[in-house]
């Protein structure tokens, strides 16, 4: 592991002749520390950041493809109400049984539920949480801040496994009796309270149970880990790496961080509450008076609120959002540093706004509840904090796009991905703001409108910041870059084929489509019947975007062995992950780390070369 | 067999992490001290979740469907003072192990455990077990004026007081098919036993017995409108209950009301919480390797350890100073 | 990690030696104080039950009461035996923000439900 170090670039400016000298060294201590280490504590159950870091980012990205693999089914039944899936249709009829799959291979309406619920599910608190702040993270962080490791690397180590149980569980969950958790992404009681009960085998073994012991283990292992970001944030920056020298990207992952240990905790709560109602008969979220769970033979004391469950809810759920795009964001900053060759126009604006972000994104969660009865006092507290909370996003996005301006931009994979992402999320962020007024919401609440605004935000937005940091530090983990063919095909045929899914989504919402129709609308034609048409387009579109991942999963794979080898410091950076051995070996850096300078020293005026790494001594 | 599964245990790859011990000079801290705070802060949100699900639960509650005065408040307050107690133990021996007192250390550790110990006993095999014996009645409120003489709802209202709508007490016989039959038939026994009355048990299939708790054997009584220190025993009395005139009949388990819910789960997973100050304060006592012979290579490290696992203690203590008074006592 | 900074680590791992002595004799001097507070918090809980038995007009003043009392005795285990008064800076400020956006969680709750639409909460036990 450690031999490769001494093959640095002829890029790498800051590097002294004690390098070699240092090199090899490491390596024979490293040598003599590690060779009782074989396959499984090397690349199983290793406490090594990166491994760990490469595991949650190969889990999350697995995990991407499982969700948009249902979500190609869902969109083939909208377009196609009815009619089987073409191909796999027979498989899936064998895989999922006759509660999602009809005999002859279409999808049923409780299907349709189980794919809804288990897409969002999967989506959010497994592939994206996964890959970008866990994956990145443990990767980038501990790199960028220049630590030998994580804090704690035990505690990493138990929080992958704390998610891989996770994981294990919610997918075992398509196969106990009457299939995965059908009440939505979101849980909501009473609905969520009665589904699936009475159950032939036990109160245990449902869709809905497993659903929320898989959360508790998701929620635990998320806070294992945003612990450790915090921690290794504030304890192991290298000497000199003072707060405002921290590249965008930790500022990104340490709020981050915090959102997850605040917010997550009252859903963990919640998901305790809900288990003990479907468990043990208690009513924190089942009213007075529920008539159809006295007719399940199961029966509830009653007293409980629905509401409360929203309110737990989504106290994690909207901060989630923004631990969903913050560290795209991240991503996206440092990939346009680098590739505009200039710094960030507006760093300290843009800490100090990702710093408001995450504040006052724990007091806007209500505006997900303007439908619940809720007042016009409240609502007008949380319509005017949402409205609010939209300024530091503006401030973050137009602090990017501003640093495009005037750069001699290199339009390489990774820039072209976070060249993509500023639109795109722009589209996603201001089509949200009729959202944030109750008067408007009333309308638009649980149409495709919503739809669309939120996908905007998390698939051409996050996921792309995502591509772009894959392409962005693939080469410093495999020692190969991915190929840039490969790549553009990739690139373009996404962002084509993801616009035409999502934005036929604005027409259908403001007509009225409503999101839970598994039929397509097809049902309430005379309301929905100027839009139906789309569903086609936004189902081929679907089915194309499939098509264009196959490329990626293809570089992903054959680039390990045949990509294009790198030394330390591919993309000329500047920042300090680009200052170790390629791939970093246990310990990561092989010459004491001390900072000098601020993160994104491009083009500085008489420098000899046109970027200096915060490493090189004045 | 264990050398093979302990070879996965990945305790010698762990890369040389700095400030493990000592503090980092700007910071002030060692990285367990900040670690240990970040988790107490997702602790305090954890149950503040669990709190603030009281508090909507709570004022949410129609009046007379939040019930006050069915828990023990001796054995309450017993068990607050001990956890206080071991508070005071664990910090005293942080402080002998800092002064390099080992002896001393192990013996406040040593009455540290065992208060932990104590209160979880109390916990498990007396405060749960006989709210499990206990039962309880919701009466229809179309109903109600048929059971006055154990509801009292004219006298609550006489003197402005929220009404009453459960008859609580030992249940003596249960309807047909109820899940509580068995445990009704034991009581019934136990009651024959002691009184050597043979009423209890009636003829019809479709009605609940109840010994009732003194404040449904006598409602209207001034005595009964606050809760007594001192739990008082049960009545001779007997009501019975006709299962249609029921809303709801359960034990004092969790799913009996939401009061119940959220007493069981706020406790248990304090409980859980204490059961696990208990594991970590024994590994720290026991003459193990990361325990008290770390003493011998290392004693500012285990005191490191006894400060961050005190520092959890606490926090422990910390909930349930406010568990104990919104339970017991308001 | 090189020499250097393993060397370096394990100075810093080895705990403070120098400076031991002195810090002995500060917690030393401290003792008493734990004692005083623990005999405090007993005293302060058989208030609290004392007091919940005092009718102080209704049963939310006396909701109020019983939490200051609750909360100045958790201050009490916060400030001396956490050592949470003379603690660093770092964590102070992420606690004040924990303690927030709990005020947050419990008071916007708490708002949103005493503020419903008229007519959409009605008793439903009959």
């Amino acid at each position: 592991m450690a031999t490769t170090a001494s093959s640095t670039s002829g890029s790498h400016v800051a590097g002294t002749p004690h390098d070699a000298h240092h090199d090899a060294h490491h390596g024979g201590h490293d040598d003599h520390h590690h060779h009782e280490l074989d396959f499984i504590q090397k690349w199983v159950f290793s406490t090594d950041h990166k491994v760990i870091g490469c595991q949650y980012a190969f889990c999350g990205l697995a995990f991407l493809f499982l969700g948009f693999l249902m979500m190609l089914v869902m969109r083939w039944q909208l377009a196609n109400p009815g009619i089987p899936v073409p191909v796999v249709g027979n498989f899936l009829r064998g895989a999922f049984g006759p509660v999602v799959m009809t005999d002859a291979g279409a999808l049923t309406a409780s299907g349709y539920n189980v794919f809804g619920a288990m897409h969002g599910t999967i989506m959010v608190f497994f592939g994206i949480v996964p890959l970008a702040v866990a994956g990145f993270g443990n990767i980038v962080v501990p790199l960028q801040v220049g630590a030998p490791d994580m804090c704690y690397p035990k505690l990493n180590m138990a929080s992958f496994w704390c998610f891989f149980t996770s994981g294990v569980l919610m997918m075992g969950s398509f196969f106990v009796p009457g299939s995965a958790a059908k009440s939505g992404w979101t849980a909501y009681p009473p609905l969520s309270g009665i589904a699936d009960l009475p159950v032939d085998s036990s109160v245990w073994l449902n869709g809905q149970t497993v659903w929320l012991l898989a959360m508790v283990f998701n929620i635990t292992g998320s806070l294992l880990g945003s612990i450790n970001f915090i921690s290794t944030i504030i304890q192991l920056r290298a000497p000199g790496l003072t707060w405002m020298r921290l590249p965008f990207f930790v500022w990104a992952q340490f709020v981050t961080a915090f959102l997850l240990v605040l917010a997550f905790p009252p859903l963990e709560a919640a998901s305790f509450m809900q288990l003990t109602d479907r468990v043990f008969g208690t009513s924190f979220f089942m009213p007075t008076g529920l008539v159809v769970g006295q007719a399940l033979g199961q029966s509830w004391s009653g007293g409980g609120s629905p509401i409360l469950w929203q309110h737990l809810f989504w106290f994690l759920a909207h901060p989630e959002v923004y631990v969903l795009i913050l560290p795209a964001i991240g991503i996206v900053a440092e990939v346009v540093a680098n590739n505009t060759r200039k710094p960030l126009y507006g760093y300290k604006a843009m800490v100090y706004a990702i710093f408001l972000l995450g504040f006052l994104s724990f007091i806007v969660w209500a505006h997900h509840m303007y439908m619940t009865g809720m007042g016009a006092k409240v609502a007008a507290f949380f319509q005017i904090t949402t409205i609010m909370i939209s300024v530091p996003s503006v401030i973050l996005l137009t602090a990017l796009l501003l640093s495009l301006w005037g750069g001699s931009i290199r339009f390489n994979s990774p820039m072209l991905f976070a060249t993509a992402f500023l639109p795109m999320f722009g589209i996603g962020g201001l089509t949200g703001i009729p959202l944030a007024f109750n008067a408007v919401d009333l309308f638009l609440h649980d149409t495709y409108y919503v739809i669309g605004h939120f996908h905007y935000v998390v698939a051409p937005g996050t996921i792309f910041g995502l591509f772009a940091g894959v392409y962005y530090w693939y080469p410093k983990i495999t020692g190969r870059k991915l190929s840039e063919f490969l790549g553009r095909i990739h690139f373009w045929g996404s962002l084509i084929t993801i616009n035409g899914i999502f934005f036929p989504m604005f027409i259908q919402g403001m007509a009225g489509v409503h999101r839970r129709w598994y039929d397509g609308g097809v049902t309430y034609e005379q309301l929905a019947g100027p839009v139906l048409h789309w569903n086609k387009f936004m189902t081929v579109s679907a089915g194309l975007l499939a098509l264009f991942q196959l490329p990626f999963i293809w570089n992903f794979f054959t680039s390990i062995w045949f990509g294009e080898k790198v030394g330390r410091n591919p993309w000329n950076s500047t920042t300090i992950e680009w200052d170790t051995p390629t791939p970093p070996p246990h310990g990561n850096f092989d010459k004491p780390v001390e900072v000098f300078r601020g993160p994104y020293e491009y083009s500085v005026p008489g420098a000899a070369a046109d970027f200096i790494p915060q490493t090189q001594r004045p | 067999m264990f050398s093979r599964i302990f070879k996965y245990l990945p305790f010698f790859s762990d890369a040389e992490v700095p400030y493990t011990v000592a503090a980092r000079p700007d910071t002030g801290l060692y990285n367990a001290k900040l670690g240990i705070w970040l988790f107490l802060a997702s602790e305090v949100m954890l149950f503040g979740g669990l709190f603030s699900a009281y508090i909507f639960l709570r004022i949410g509650a129609e009046p007379g469907y939040w019930p006050s005065g069915l828990l023990n408040v001796p054995v309450g307050t017993a068990n607050t003072a001990v956890l206080i107690a071991s508070s005071v133990t664990v910090v005293l021996a942080w402080a002998a192990l800092k002064m390099r007192q080992l002896a001393k250390y192990k013996f406040y550790m040593a009455i540290t455990i065992l208060c932990g110990v104590f209160f979880l006993a109390v916990k498990l095999s007396y405060e749960w077990p006989a709210k499990f014996n206990h039962f309880g009645v919701f009466v229809r409120q179309s109903a109600a004026s048929k059971y006055d003489e154990f509801l009292g709802n004219k006298h609550l209202s006489e003197t402005g007081q929220a009404p009453r709508w459960e008859i609580s007490g030992h249940l003596l016989d249960a309807p047909k098919g109820s899940p509580y039959a068995d445990q009704a038939h034991h009581n019934a026994e136990h009651f024959a036993h002691e009184t050597h009355r043979h009423d209890a048990v009636t003829e019809a299939d479709d009605d609940y017995v109840i010994q009732l708790d003194p404040v449904n054997a006598d409602p209207d009584s001034k005595e009964n409108d606050r809760p007594h220190f001192l739990p008082r025993p049960l009545s001779s009395k007997l009501a019975v209950i006709k299962a249609a005139d029921v809303e709801s009949a359960s034990t004092f388990a969790p799913r009996h009301s939401t009061y119940f819910a959220t007493y069981f789960l706020i406790t248990g997973l304090h409980g859980l919480h204490v059961l696990g100050g208990i594991l970590v304060f024994l590994y720290l006592w026991l003459p193990i390797k990361g325990g008290t012979k770390l003493y011998q290579s290392n004693p500012e490290h285990l005191a490191n350890r006894v400060e961050i696992a005190g520092l959890f203690w606490h926090f422990v203590d910390l909930v349930w100073i406010f568990v104990f008074p919104i339970f017991y006592l308001l | 990690m090189s020499d250097h900074q393993a060397a370096h680590g394990a100075h810093q791992n080895s705990g403070g030696a120098v400076d031991h002595s002195h810090e002995a004799e500060h917690i030393a001097a401290h003792i008493g104080a734990y004692l005083k507070v623990g005999i405090g918090l007993l005293i302060l809980t058989g208030v609290t039950v004392a007091l919940s038995y005092v009718d102080f007009g209704s049963r939310a003043n006396n909701i109020i009461v019983g939490m200051i009392v609750a909360t100045f005795k958790a201050s009490l285990v916060a400030a001396i035996f956490m050592h949470l008064k003379g603690e660093k800076m770092t964590i102070w400020k992420f606690l004040i923000f924990t303690c927030i956006f709990a005020a947050g969680l419990f008071f916007l709750t708490y708002l949103a439900h005493t503020d419903p639409v008229s007519g959409t909460s009605h008793s439903s036990h009959s």
